[in-house]
């Protein structure tokens, strides 16, 4: 017994250090970690340096050609359409943010639905749906035309412009969700006690809510500034020679080193923009400490204005809704009947009936389905696992890893084919030995590498979720890490893991950019047989196949919705920037 | 033989402070034991050592003859009960009692019986089948008693337990888990910084502060006897007057305050007050209710048994008065009966301890 503050230790021997400092499911968490590690070292880390090795094997000739050749231009027009496009899609999702959060209006309910249209564009064929909307032979510029009497080509958005709509109403909703969520988290109390301090609505926009709303607006712009400097189908449809667009021409004349010089440059500005949005993320620390007076919202008043705002709610609607209808309008065209007319002059089924009964063109179908399955299965299993061992690990290593695997998401998709190039190519002991240039594997390579980051993020957001407790509850009554993992955490995952997958297989299902870099001529994949059958004016069969990939993100956004529900096992709200950010790993 | 035993138990983080330092005690077979102490005090880390999830930096620990240092928390055999229950909650009540006994093997008829019975003890038959967010916090709360003790643990851990429930629930919890712990005489081991909480429900209390042991003892004994004016601090009110050892005898010691006077207090043979010596640093810990208050003697000078102070405020609640004094630079407090005469506020009066109720306490 003690009686004295410290009497053991003036007393006691020096006591002996116990060599087991790790406990039975810390070492669980580093055996686990190994496979892992390596997975991702051979798959994500050493094709990005196989990449930086090709572009410096003439003793830097390829950057020497970089600085003097067109590629400097490129990278130029990149990071101007991208500030651009910041800016415009900035200005376009902020706007409908405060506009739907903040007013009531006739309208405003169907708004809020059509405003989350864009994330269910698939890459490809979002940019052809706009191209056949705005380009010069596009359906609106046609009927101003025809309105008007001015030639249709000087009504329609061409060159750059073309880019800078299709990322405008493309990219809005990264704006759109953060600052959304901004503005509904903020509390009404702050506004109402900075004005009851005496300040008038403006200087409270100025000095409470625009500061506070900052997180969002630079999370949304880092988003859209990444997302945009990857941007391949829109230049490539527009014929802009951004960044990307010369990467796939170094890559298709051969000129590998000149590919790997400017896919390293790329990668370095994304990886820069990555780390500066995590470093941002983790700096923010402005959070509302009250427990919440719920937002009022303003409703306009009068019928001059509701009738105003009605018809401003109808054209927004009808912008938003456009590429989606022209998408399923195109889908039932008669394929080369489309010449000069505003719209396409002869519907049919035929195509749909084509695509399920010609093995011809229901091949790629089962290629991009396939191949995406198999992506899938793979990125579920490395996903779960790293995001566990991420969860557990009690150490700096758990930051490496993190970054690891994320940085797939950083990467343009046209750089991931072109690292997959480099180091897949031949057999070396950093690829253990396996080349995949022509193989059945390299597609599902490819979307695993694009998508893990996918399928990580949603499950670690649903095992962030899961109260540690619940995990020791489980070893204290007498089950092992393994049986822990397999009886409690996974299924408590499962229904993020699930919404996760499900979207990385969707993707996979759309994916072009990569795929476009590095598919192997006997396993075509959705996306460039669409571009094919466009190229060869089968415009009603390429739509008909875009209008089942829309299809198919509909129905996953529809599953995931209902799966993450705030479930009954939820312990806390998932962090407000993740939609976004999840949102643009589907862009391209 | 159930019995835990710590020795000279260490646990550092990153730190050099300890969370735990030099831990040695033993709980014996049967007996329910608390570790009491603010937050930060090291006892929840000291029991999720002994759960097993956290491994000591020094020291051993032993279940019985069987050394459990190393052993991974699934092969220790404890029952806990998390601060937040930690129940599965893709699991139903039925499920969440089996988990346990399916770790063990136990055949699926015996299984039955033995939820059954386990649901009994904590008066949950008839919910076997609920799912858990149909139930209420108390509900929670017992059928995570019921999964820890349906597997007949060597040692039971509980880990606040309490502390999500209302008052009134947490009183008749707190009765229901003594009752049930004492039919079942399972070793027990309960956390918790709630002191009334540790008194009414321990057979013996471990007081610790910012990683260090402070006193073992029976609650009785250590809110009469507190080895440290942190226990006395902590257990109860108390008042603690330092001062340096005048005179020790054999059966009272006399200790001079700081402030001058001089007050006594008796020595009780394997305590501090047997070990000091003239000139020693001590403090006395003297209870609010052991003191009178008496008019100050006409020419003052020092009184022995007796401190002056001044009163700052007197608050009746009722079955007593407790008045707010201020001695030196320091705040005491009394409690008195209720009486029509109370001191008012600025009254210089004469605080006379109740000598055989003073105590002797390391500093």
């Amino acid at each position: 017994m003690t009686l004295t503050a410290r009497p053991a230790a003036a007393t006691a021997p020096k006591p002996r250090r116990n060599r087991l400092q790790l406990t039975a499911s810390d070492r669980f968490v580093y055996v686990l970690a190994i496979p892992l590690v390596l997975i991702l070292l051979v798959y994500i880390v050493f094709p990005m340096i196989a990449t930086v090795f090709t572009s410096a094997e003439d003793g830097g000739a390829a950057y020497a050609d970089f600085v003097s050749g067109n590629s400097r231009q490129a990278l130029v027009l990149s990071v101007g359409i991208s500030l651009a496009s910041v800016l415009t899609a900035g200005v376009v999702g902020t706007g409908l943010a405060v506009l739907l959060t903040r007013f009531s209006f006739p309208g405003r309910s169907v708004l809020k639905v059509f405003a989350l249209l864009p994330l269910a564009l698939p890459p490809l064929i979002g940019a052809l749906s706009f191209y056949y909307l705005y380009g010069t032979s596009g359906i609106i510029p046609r009927v101003l035309a025809e309105v008007t009497g001015v030639p249709a080509s000087s009504l329609s958005f061409d060159g750059i412009a073309g880019v800078m709509l299709v990322h405008t109403l493309t990219m809005y909703p990264y704006f759109y969700l953060s600052v959304s969520a901004g503005l509904s988290g903020s509390d009404a109390s702050l506004e109402e006690a900075a004005m009851n301090l005496g300040a008038s609505r403006s200087t409270m926009w100025r000095t409470v809510l625009l500061p506070m709303l900052t997180p969002a607006l630079v999370s949304g712009a880092l988003l859209t500034f990444m997302v945009s400097m990857a941007s391949f189908t829109a230049p490539q449809f527009y014929n802009v020679n951004t960044l990307t667009m010369r990467i796939v021409a170094a890559k298709t004349s051969g000129a590998y080193d000149l590919a790997a010089a400017q896919s390293t440059v790329l990668s370095v500005v994304s990886i820069l923009f990555l780390l500066l949005m995590r470093w941002y993320q983790n700096r923010r620390l402005t959070r509302s400490m009250s427990k919440g007076t719920p937002q009022t919202v303003k409703t306009v008043q009068g019928i001059l204005p509701q009738i105003l705002a009605a018809i401003g709610s109808a054209v927004i609607v009808l912008v938003l809704a456009a590429p989606v209808a022209a998408i399923v309008l195109l889908a039932f065209t008669v394929n080369g009947t489309w010449t000069t007319q505003i719209i396409p002059p002869e519907y049919t089924l035929q195509n749909f009936i084509d695509i399920f009964t010609e093995p011809r063109s229901l091949r790629p179908l089962l290629v991009s389905s396939q191949m995406s399955a198999v992506a899938m299965a793979a990125s579920i299993v490395v996903g779960v696992l790293t995001a566990w061992v991420i969860a557990r690990w009690k150490g700096k290593g758990a930051g490496v890893l993190d970054l690891m695997i994320m940085l797939p998401w950083a990467l343009p998709g046209t750089v991931v084919g072109i690292n997959i190039v480099t180091a897949f190519a031949s057999p070396t002991p950093f690829n253990l030995g396996q080349v995949f240039l022509g193989s059945l594997w390299i597609l599902p390579l490819a979307y695993f590498i694009r998508f893990v980051p996918l399928v990580f993020r949603n499950a670690a957001a649903s095992l962030a979720q899961i109260d540690p407790s619940v995990e020791e509850a489980a070893q204290n009554l007498g089950a092992g890490p393994l049986r822990t993992l397999r009886t409690i955490t996974l299924p408590l995952m499962a229904r993020g893991v699930i919404a996760g997958a499900l979207l990385a297989f969707v993707q996979g299902f759309g994916e072009y950019v990569a795929s476009v870099v590095i598919y192997p001529a006997r396993f075509v994949p959705l996306s460039v047989e669409i571009y094919n059958r466009q190229y060869a004016n089968d415009l009603g069969t390429a739509f008909a196949y875009g209008s089942l990939q829309v299809l198919a993100i509909l129905i996953v956004l529809i599953i995931s919705e209902v799966l993450e529900k705030p479930g009954r096992f939820t312990r806390r709200r998932r962090r407000t920037g993740d939609i976004a950010e999840t949102a643009a790993a589907t862009a391209a | 033989m159930n019995s835990v035993d710590l020795e000279n138990v260490t646990k550092v983080y990153g730190g050099s402070t300890p969370s735990v330092d030099d831990l040695t005690l033993t709980v014996g077979d049967g007996e329910f034991f608390t570790l009491l102490g603010p937050s930060g005090c090291g006892k929840s880390t000291t029991l999720r050592m002994i759960a097993g999830f956290i491994n000591p930096t020094s020291g051993r620990i032993r279940f019985g003859e069987r050394d459990v240092t190393n052993l991974p928390p699934h092969r220790r055999d404890t029952g806990m009960v998390f601060q937040n229950y930690a129940l599965f909650p893709h699991m139903d009540v039925a499920g969440n009692v089996a988990y346990g006994l399916s770790m063990r093997g136990v055949a699926k008829s015996e299984k039955r019986s033995r939820i059954d019975e386990a649901l009994a003890m904590v008066g949950l038959t008839g919910y076997a089948d609920r799912r858990i967010d149909q139930l209420s916090g108390g509900q929670q709360q017992r059928v995570a008693l019921a999964r820890a003790l349906v597997i007949q643990p060597s040692v039971l851990l509980l880990d606040e337990p309490l502390s999500n429930l209302d008052a009134k629930l947490r009183e008749e919890t707190r009765a229901q888990i003594r009752q049930i712990q004492q039919r079942a005489r399972t070793t027990s081991v309960y956390v918790t910084h709630d002191q009334s909480e540790a008194m009414a429900m321990s057979d013996r209390i471990a007081v610790m502060n910012a990683g260090v042991l402070h006193q073992v003892g029976a609650p009785r004994e250590i809110y009469r006897r507190p080895a440290t004016s942190f226990v006395a601090r902590f257990i109860g009110r108390s008042n603690v007057l330092s001062g340096t050892v005048e005179e020790a005898g054999t059966e009272r010691l006399s200790v001079r305050l700081d402030g001058g006077e001089v007050l006594q207090a008796p020595v009780s043979e394997g305590t501090l007050s047997a070990r000091v010596a003239g000139g020693d640093a001590v403090a006395l810990s003297v209870r609010p209710e052991t003191m009178r208050i008496e008019a100050v003697p006409e020419g003052s000078g020092t009184v022995v048994g007796g401190v002056r102070a001044t009163v700052r405020m007197t608050e009746f609640t009722g079955s007593s008065c407790v008045i707010w004094l201020r001695y030196g630079d320091e705040d005491l407090l009394a409690t008195i009966p209720d009486t029509d005469d109370l001191p008012e506020a600025g009254d210089e009066v004469l605080l006379r301890p109740d000598t055989a109720r003073t105590w002797v306490v390391a500093p």
